[in-house]
């Protein structure tokens, strides 16, 4: 009996061994692709890598960021890129982010193709751009119960030149469970102006492994790494009106961009509509700057709106979902006829549902403009 | 009836007479899910036959040879697992150097196999009954064989109840289950012909 009790471990440790041994020989067998070359824009880049892992972080080990805002998980469908060699039909993983023009050009999600042959791609040139910096955590700063600013400073002697509006990517190194770096995506809430800086809002998000980071282990003092910048969201050049909507640490890219328009002066050229959503007072910041440039520039209309104001807080704003008030806004506040631009940002939900309600109100889906960061 | 023996009138008891999904109810959740999509069902078809077959004939090795005479079966449902955990990834690795276009085609539905309870339920079934290594082979192809057929009716019948009415309540799930129901009671009238055990 006493002789079983340690065999029986045992011999299941053994199996475990031997399968376990099989699955790494295996792996080294069949996954050896040996060293593959990368053509990139038609011969504007050749890269010589070793096969067997996905093209994004094979091709983040060479310096080229392909903008990824969920870190490689296959649910952002940020990290699209054409491939002109034969890589085979996508993937199911890939199918939800693709159009028909899109598969038609055989574009794919770079972090679900695996390296196994000479490729050729096609990407954007402004990607070059997009450069890792190791930047000092200058300053950590409260702005509510959740949200926390953060201030790097990039390396000495180093500039980031970013549109307001763009974001970046926060690069957090294994922590207790978790086993490797993990890469998020927050958009710059810093002045665009201010080139040797770069400043974030983040909010805890419970079980977030970037946010918990930030939110605890994060000391000022400390080097962290961003990929920047990145992203499509910045204010188009017209005089259609700015309705803009955000909830939460989405005040980040309208802080950006306000601050931005100021310093080149066209705030107060056109109208600007900023609906921030928020649960209570405690979830509400940066009150008094954009009461100031409500009071400020006539054609700067700043309407905040609790979703649960408590009884003893006297709020006087708007009060409901911020997606209710923005209904009534474009129904009773706005003419019809006016030619209307949708800024978003928040959480992919707040998103949606903000996109319906502006459709409902007849402004065209391709004039609304977000980054979704899933 | 004498239980049966002859390893290919075992193969064909367990795709008709014991289907394992119809007749033992085992494998349900995905055959319940994945059967909305026909071309799914295929993949997801081939895939649980080749593990079928790899699992109960690897599982059968370990039971004979390291199992039984060290007189530690009891620990059979642990090994079994992890067998099958491996012999799937080992599986999907080969898959995909070999035949890429079977691997796209067979997608995300190879890891999920190791938690199908067919694979378990089939191994288990191989245990109790005491078959040899090529009733083993027999019986896993014909399980899973008929896993295949199954989920591929299935998918057929759903795609035809689809374009017809059906009750608000009943869509979806619900009448995919009254349909299941329909198909292991047409299943049941073959069992009188054989008997597996």
């Amino acid at each position: 009996m006493s002789i079983a009790i340690i065999l029986a471990p045992l011999v299941v440790a053994l199996i475990s061994a031997i399968l376990g041994a099989l699955l790494s020989i295996t792996d080294s067998i069949v996954n050896n692709y040996g060293e593959v070359t990368i053509d990139i824009n038609d011969g504007k880049k050749q890269l010589l890598v070793k096969g067997g892992s996905k093209l994004l972080g094979t091709l983040a080990e060479q310096g080229i960021y392909v903008p990824s805002a969920c870190g490689g998980r296959g649910s952002c469908g940020a990290c699209k890129c054409q491939i002109q060699s034969d890589v085979g039909l996508h993937l199911p993983t890939e199918l939800p982010y693709l159009n028909a023009q899109e598969i038609a050009d055989n574009v794919h999600l770079s972090c679900q193709v695996k390296v196994k042959t000479d490729l050729a791609i096609k990407i954007p040139e402004e990607l070059f751009n997009i450069k890792k910096f190791s930047c000092n955590v200058e300053k950590i700063s409260t702005v509510t119960h959740d949200i926390k600013q953060v201030l790097l400073k990039l390396p000495e002697g180093l500039e980031l030149n970013y549109i307001a509006g763009q974001y970046g990517q926060f690069e957090v190194p294994a922590y207790g469970d978790i086993k490797e770096s993990t890469q998020r995506a927050y958009s710059f809430s810093s002045h665009p102006q201010l080139k040797t800086h770069i400043e974030f809002l983040i909010r805890l998000v419970p079980g977030g492994i970037v946010t918990s980071y930030v939110h605890t282990l994060l000391k000022e003092g400390q080097k962290i790494n961003i990929v920047a910048p990145v992203g499509e969201f910045h204010v188009k050049d017209n005089d259609a009106a700015m309705i803009c909507v955000a909830g939460g640490s989405g005040m980040a890219p309208f802080k950006s961009i306000f601050n931005g328009m100021i310093e080149s002066g066209s705030m107060g050229k056109r109208d600007i509509w900023y609906f921030f959503g928020a649960r209570t007072t405690r979830d509400m910041f940066y009150l008094d700057w954009l009461w100031d440039l409500d009071k400020k520039y006539e054609r700067f209309h700043f309407v905040p709106a609790l979703s649960e104001p408590q009884p003893d807080e006297k709020w006087e704003g708007a009060t409901g979902l911020i997606t209710e008030v923005l209904n009534t806004y474009l129904q009773e506040k706005m003419p019809l006829e006016q030619n209307k631009e949708g800024y978003l940002c928040g959480s992919p939900g707040m998103l949606d549902a903000c996109m319906n309600v502006m459709r409902k109100n007849s402004m065209k889906e391709e004039n609304i403009y977000f980054d979704k960061f899933a | 009836m004498s239980p049966v023996v002859d390893p290919i009138t075992l193969l064909f008891a367990s795709i008709f007479t014991s289907n394992i999904l119809l007749a033992n109810f085992l494998g349900m959740c995905s055959f319940i899910s994945i059967s909305k999509d026909f071309k799914s069902s295929n993949g997801l078809g081939i895939a649980v036959t080749i593990v079928l077959v790899l699992t109960v004939a690897i599982n059968w090795l370990v039971l004979k040879f390291i199992l039984v005479p060290l007189g530690i079966e009891y620990l059979a449902f642990i090994v079994f697992i992890v067998v099958i955990a491996a012999v799937v990834q080992v599986l999907e690795m080969v898959i995909e150097r070999i035949s890429p276009s079977l691997y796209m085609s067979l997608g995300i539905f190879l890891p999920l196999i190791t938690v199908n309870c067919a694979i378990l339920g089939a191994v288990l079934f191989m245990q109790i009954r005491n078959y040899d290594f090529v009733q083993s082979i027999s019986f896993g192809l014909g399980s899973g064989i008929g896993w295949w057929m199954a989920i591929m009716a299935l998918s057929a019948i759903r795609k035809k109840v689809d374009k017809n009415p059906v009750p608000a309540g009943l869509q979806g799930p619900g009448i995919t289950l009254i349909t299941i129901g329909f198909m292991a009671m047409a299943f049941i009238g073959f069992s009188g012909m054989l008997k597996v055990q």
